[in-house]
């Protein structure tokens, strides 16, 4: 590959240039703007729960089957290690659910510019971190 | 070669007609408004339940309608993910037959995780 192509020149800026990214050596100096955070993140958010079902479908079998097993489930979240995986699973809905509701919302043409773009973005993650607090003061019985 | 030029042949064989694209984007928006759907019925049910615990959840869930509902939404929430991964396997592996065995898996995953879900609504 010449570094010299047919391509029209563009004006020399002092940022790096990014092509075929190698996710070792270019992604920890990848600079992605808010929303590409919150498109990465929604799709790490849907891989992790994807991942997870059956563990998740297993705890509504629990929570369902009778109370003796609901007591047997909700007993297990005094271990602090099954308290940071449910935190870990609200996060992972929470942001996957706000992410997705500014896809939608923007399906409808709403808020399609480069700024309003980026202030949902920052609403996306206002939003799903403070709910994911809110489920962490929960879950370490604050309230 | 000149045969193998015509629209839809040889080298310019249009290799994304299978039409799934739209349906499944379709597909993907559908769901998502369905489980959202879910979501807020159990919130909202949760919120103004003067029950607690297991007997809000039980009494919420033994209800014919309500597991009518989360059988729709479990479907939704298969096909959803089925989707979603596999467009991360379509868009990182480009092994075919590593690929092809990733799908197959993830169908797995999903008709198990659906049929186990379907079980543990309808028993109670």
């Amino acid at each position: 590959m010449s570094e010299s192509g047919t391509d029209a020149p563009t004006p020399k800026r002092n940022t790096r240039e990014f092509r075929n990214i190698n996710a070792v050596i270019d992604l920890p100096n990848y600079r992605l703007p808010a929303a590409g955070f919150v498109s990465i993140l929604h799709r790490i958010s849907g891989f992790i729960m994807a991942a997870l079902l059956p563990l998740i479908v297993w705890a509504l079998d629990q929570s369902l089957t009778s109370e003796l097993s609901y007591g047997a489930f909700t007993s297990m979240f005094s271990a602090w290690y099954v308290k940071v995986v449910l935190l870990g699973l609200a996060w992972a809905f929470l942001h996957h659910l706000c992410a997705g509701v500014r896809h939608l919302i923007m399906d409808l043409h709403i808020g399609m510019s480069k700024e309003a773009s980026k202030t949902s973005a920052l609403v996306v993650f206002a939003a799903s971190i403070s709910l994911t607090a809110l489920v962490a003061l929960k879950v370490f019985g604050v309230f | 070669m000149k045969s193998f030029n015509k629209p839809g042949f040889g080298t310019n064989r249009v290799v994304t007609g299978a039409g799934y694209g739209m349906r499944d984007w379709l597909m993907q928006r559908i769901s998502a408004v369905v489980m959202i759907v879910f979501t807020l019925v159990v919130l909202v049910s949760f919120l103004f339940s003067k029950s607690t615990g297991y007997a809000w959840w039980a009494g919420l869930m033994s209800h014919p309608l309500m597991q009518a509902m989360a059988m729709v939404t479990f479907i939704a929430l298969a096909w959803h993910a089925w989707v979603g991964m596999r467009d991360i396997w379509m868009d990182y592996v480009k092994h075919a037959g590593l690929r092809l065995a990733l799908h197959v898996l993830t169908i797995v995953w999903m008709l198990g995780c659906l049929t186990y879900a379907i079980r543990a609504v309808w028993r109670i």
